[in-house]
């Protein structure tokens, strides 16, 4: 069973639904108990880092997702759930992250001037759209797709200074972080409950993934 | 390279699909969730739902179809028609859509944008007008395009945006159903005073117009057409594979 953490950010049917037509049973809940005996957990989120964080620290499921990770459970972070995974968000502010995995997110903005790119700021942000993966590192999650393969993404923000856990990357102005992994800890920037076929191949593949020895 | 989006748009109405020309003399084309997964299984990037039901069955029976293509269907889904409130955002969120696109509802209540968009986020609502050339101005109409609102659609739109609005679709009563290609004076317009995504809808006959479309007016991000899909004049492979050959940034699936 993979259970998705429900912390009040975010629509979690369409997510439960992708999971559902791979044949994998799926709880969507906010009870540490569910959590704790799941056999995967992913987490989930849209909206402003703060915001999201503040509740899921506020419900006390930060310490349940930490846990879940500590002791091997596969955990995936989606969009602002994967943001959530690193040290922290310098989204309006700097706010601390979970911390499982090392880098800072940061505007797109920032990423791509730090960069000297797009220097009339011509490209659009949000990101929103469909874009190509580019693999960095092997990654069990890719094992049903290729590299080239679109992706759906909306985000104003991206993952940088991670390169440890760097899996893929796609390119929007600048190369953005688009998939991360370090062990059973694992994140996608994208939707992948809304990147088609590609999108329900990379769950099915994190679906495979077994709990790892601590 | 992030992709030009494809979108097919299924007005529904009664829990089935139709599709006007110059919004009127309405047809019957199909089941919007067969339809829907035909459009996803053949490359469509998004779907478009857009409800012209006015009764409460009507309303309760698009819901359900809505969610039932939500279980099936794993790309963006936009809904649009009837939104009025900040309760219908809700009402269509819950039931699986991605993005809300408010019309009539934000031209009576202009507040209704930035509620929306604080609640939700910004990439959560989709401006859509309905433009139309009156005495060389761009006005924005209501009412399915039946009613001249006075509005002047570029200033309607750059205000749109600044309170929140994520994307914006812009439908040329004077090109829909024409099939002679997209406006795309209007559209360069648009892309001229916003900074989010445009989609283009109205006038599209054939694949070459998608072609014209994202060559001529690089700012456009998506186009958007429903009776060229639905009565298969135009196929989506055919359209991604065409626009890949010409060098526009397509998203070609394994299917193709």
């Amino acid at each position: 069973m993979t259970a998705i953490v429900d912390y009040g950010v975010g629509n979690l049917f369409s997510l439960r639904c992708s999971l559902e037509a791979i044949g994998e049973s799926v709880e969507v809940s906010s009870d540490p108990e569910v959590i704790r005996k799941a056999d995967r957990v992913i987490l989930p989120g849209v909206g402003a880092f703060a915001d999201a964080a503040a509740r899921l620290r506020d419900s006390g499921l930060d310490q349940t997702v930490r846990e879940a990770a500590r002791e091997g459970t596969p955990l995936m972070g989606i969009c602002l759930g994967m943001q959530m995974l690193f040290e922290k968000s310098l989204e309006y502010g700097e706010h601390e992250g979970l911390g499982l995995l090392e880098g800072t997110v940061r505007p797109i903005r920032d990423i791509l001037q730090e960069q000297g790119l797009d220097p009339e700021g011509r490209l659009k942000i949000p990101q929103m759209g469909w874009n190509a993966l580019r693999f960095r590192k092997d990654s069990p999650l890719f094992r049903y797709i290729r590299e080239g393969d679109f992706v759906y993404f909306v985000h104003s923000y991206a993952a940088a200074g991670c390169e440890e856990s760097l899996l893929a990357d796609t390119e929007y102005g600048a190369w953005l972080t688009a998939c991360v992994g370090k062990g059973n800890v694992t994140g996608c920037q994208f939707h992948p409950e809304k990147s088609g076929s590609v999108g329900l191949r990379i769950l099915k593949a994190f679906c495979e993934m077994e709990r790892s020895a601590t | 390279m992030i992709t030009k989006r494809i979108i097919p748009c299924l007005d529904v109405k009664n829990g089935r699909v139709v599709k006007g020309v110059n919004f009127q003399g309405l047809g019957d084309v199909d089941s919007p969730v067969s339809l829907a997964k035909h459009y996803s299984d053949c490359g469509a990037d998004e779907l478009v739902f857009y409800d012209i039901t006015a009764s409460a069955e009507g309303r309760a029976l698009f819901t359900d179809i809505l969610t039932e293509t939500a279980r099936q269907v794993f790309i963006p889904l936009t809904v649009g028609g009837g939104i009025n409130t900040v309760e219908d955002f809700e009402r269509v969120l819950k039931c699986g859509a991605d993005k809300v696109s408010v019309n009539s509802g934000a031209i009576r209540d202009p507040s209704l944008i930035g509620r929306a968009a604080r609640k939700y986020g910004d990439q959560c609502v989709v401006l859509s007008v309905d433009v139309k050339r009156v005495d060389g101005v761009f006005r924005v109409f209501a009412k399915g395009g039946r009613e001249n609102t006075g509005l002047e659609a570029l200033e309607w739109i750059r205000r749109g945006v600044g309170d929140g609005a994520g994307e914006v679709v812009v439908n040329s009563i004077d090109t829909d159903g024409v099939k002679q290609g997209f406006d795309l004076e209007m559209l360069e317009a648009v892309c001229g005073v916003v900074k989010v995504p445009v989609i283009a809808s109205g006038g599209a006959g054939k694949i070459e117009d998608f072609i014209t479309l994202f060559h001529t007016i690089p700012g456009v991000d998506a186009g958007l057409a429903a009776s060229i899909f639905h009565f298969g004049e135009v196929r989506i492979p055919d359209l991604k594979k065409e626009m890949q050959a010409r060098g526009i940034p397509a998203r070609i699936t394994e299917a193709d």
